[in-house]
């Protein structure tokens, strides 16, 4: 059974199609690629699976619970977390304080401490305890971007999505992430959807890959079927070669 | 009339404390108006009005006999119901209005809580009792008032509980993240809507202990803190609408300099305090609009 099943969903702003018919499932422990050129609609799936949005028609369904009329703030405590393309940080709240809101939906109203120590116990795993009374502005943009990762985790998700976690960041640390990633899922038995344009970084960690074209899905398959799909290639080439003429 | 004399400094220190005492209570109501606008954006007129009416409350339990303390903690907590219900049935459905929508809606709620206020209880003047004896503390040749001092403690109390509650608490943190980025708060599983109905709920807590402080020394009638009110407006602007420790710290300078200014500077005297605070608004609001702890906002088109 699909940990995560997306099923036939649509999605319009009013007359652009963002989402066509889209299917995707994720089996659990999977790390799971979604590439696509810019406007393709990943990180419109994010914002559905999230709901953010509510797809206009088709359902998806998290371990077996259909999660169109599921309220946004519950969707973490099922075990979906997430981060954002361009860093979603609370600014004036400290490093520490930001992940301790990452764990709202684990902690008590009034509790504290505990909840303090394991928040402690992420940063040091992401080797960011240095910072944890620091506030983000001013911080590194590859620094916030582990941050933002260390918030998702401390909700503990089964599902974890990535939107372009690689964004920003140089070559070196891409490279880390690339471990980070395979760590992640070992240590904390996830099951990740990656959104990224690093296509090195995709088809290195990922089992299956998806591939969207604007708001429609044109490939799957692991890495390697993908990168020789001819419908992926054009999508990648084709498309931009005819734009630029 | 020649200007006053000497300068004494038993009399001086009394003037500070005096304006620290009523400082605090502007910096309470203050504090109250900054809570609502960091999480709802809503500058709330009633304030001042939620409080008088909450004032009432406690009046009307003592009356029947029940003890202050009680009557206190009784009324905080009926104030605090009262704030997240005015938030949940009123302001909820105009919460993605026109600002100007919102603004009309609290002067509305100002005037109809006046209204009721006067309908209920009258419009004649009552005292309100006051836990604190009425006495002075003399140390050296100063004396301070026993009230004073419990008024600044009772208000700057209150504010270093809600300080701990903000910074300390899951629920706490939940309505600091709300107040900067809803949509990302939901995400973490934080209930936005209730946030910004226990946002309401605090302020008017914190309202309710600033019109019973005030109460004893102004006297209770349905305008009383409508002067407070104005106070509060001038010291959350000083210290910057969106500042906490702005609107504490500004409440307590304003409560100061009004007071030295009233009793040093002869053409000031009893009469020019009020217009006093509102040329402080003014001028902040010319010269520094964030205030003095407040952040600049960078709007982008």
């Amino acid at each position: 059974m699909a940990l995560l099943a997306v099923e036939n969903v649509t999605r319009r702003f009013g007359g652009i199609v963002a989402l066509a018919d889209v299917s995707l499932a994720l089996e659990k422990g999977q790390i799971v690629g979604l590439i696509g050129p810019n406007g393709a609609g990943k990180t419109t799936l994010f914002n559905l699976v999230t709901r953010l949005y509510r797809p206009n028609s088709g359902r998806i369904l998290f371990d077996d619970k259909d999660l169109t009329r599921t309220p946004a703030y519950r969707i973490v405590r099922l075990g979906i977390a997430r981060t954002f393309q361009n860093v979603v940080l609370f600014q004036h709240m400290t490093v520490l304080e930001n992940l301790l809101v990452g764990a709202h939906s684990r902690l008590r109203p009034f509790s504290g401490g505990r909840g303090r120590k394991q928040a402690l116990q992420m940063l040091e795993y992401l080797q960011l305890g240095e910072f944890g009374e620091r506030l983000p502005g001013g911080l590194p943009f590859g620094t916030l971007k582990r941050v933002e990762l260390a918030r998702a985790l401390a909700a503990r998700p089964t599902l974890l999505l990535l939107d372009e976690p690689a964004g920003g960041l140089n070559h070196e640390e891409v490279g880390e992430l690339a471990d980070v990633i395979r760590r992640l899922r070992r240590d904390f038995d996830l099951t990740i959807l990656l959104v990224e344009h690093h296509m090195s970084l995709v088809m290195s960690v990922s089992d299956r890959v998806h591939v969207l074209n604007f708001g429609r899905k044109i490939a799957e398959g692991t890495p390697g079927e993908v990168q020789a799909n001819p419908a992926v290639i054009e999508a990648y080439l084709g498309a931009e070669s005819v734009d630029a003429a | 009339m020649p200007l006053p004399l000497a300068f004494i400094w038993s009399e001086f220190a009394q003037q500070v404390t005096g304006g620290l005492a009523a400082g605090a209570i502007y910096a309470s109501l203050a504090l109250a108006l900054v809570l609502i606008y960091q999480t709802t954006n809503v500058v709330n007129f009633a304030q001042g009005e939620m409080a008088t009416f909450t004032t009432y409350i406690a009046w009307t339990m003592m009356k029947h006999g029940v003890s202050y303390w009680p009557a206190f903690v009784l009324t905080l907590l009926i104030a605090f119901g009262g704030g997240v219900a005015v938030e949940r049935v009123l302001i909820r459905p105009v919460e993605h209005r026109p600002e100007i929508v919102i603004v009309i809606l609290t002067i509305g709620m100002l005037i109809t809580i006046n209204g009721l206020t006067g309908w209920i209880w009258g419009a004649e003047v009552k005292a309100f009792d006051s836990p604190f004896p009425n006495r002075s503390l003399v140390l050296g040749n100063v004396s301070i008032s026993i009230q004073d001092i419990g008024t600044f403690g009772v208000c700057l109390g209150t504010v270093a509980v809600l300080w701990l509650f903000f910074r300390f608490t899951t629920l706490g943190l939940a309505m600091r993240s709300v107040a900067f980025n809803p949509d990302a708060s939901r995400l973490m599983g934080v209930r936005v809507g209730w946030m910004l109905a226990l946002g309401w709920g605090l302020a008017a807590a914190l309202g309710s202990v600033a019109g019973m402080m005030a109460a004893p020394t102004v006297f209770l009638d349905p305008d009383m803190m409508l002067v407070v009110l104005i106070y509060a407006f001038a010291a959350a602007v000083l210290g910057g609408i969106d500042s906490p420790v702005g609107a504490v710290v500004g409440g307590l300078l304003l409560g100061v300099v009004i007071n030295l200014l009233g009793s040093y500077v002869s053409f000031v005297g009893q009469e020019l305090r009020l217009p006093t605070a509102l040329a402080v608004l003014l001028l902040v609001l010319v010269i520094r609009p964030t205030g003095l702890f407040g952040r600049v906002v960078v709007q982008r088109v």
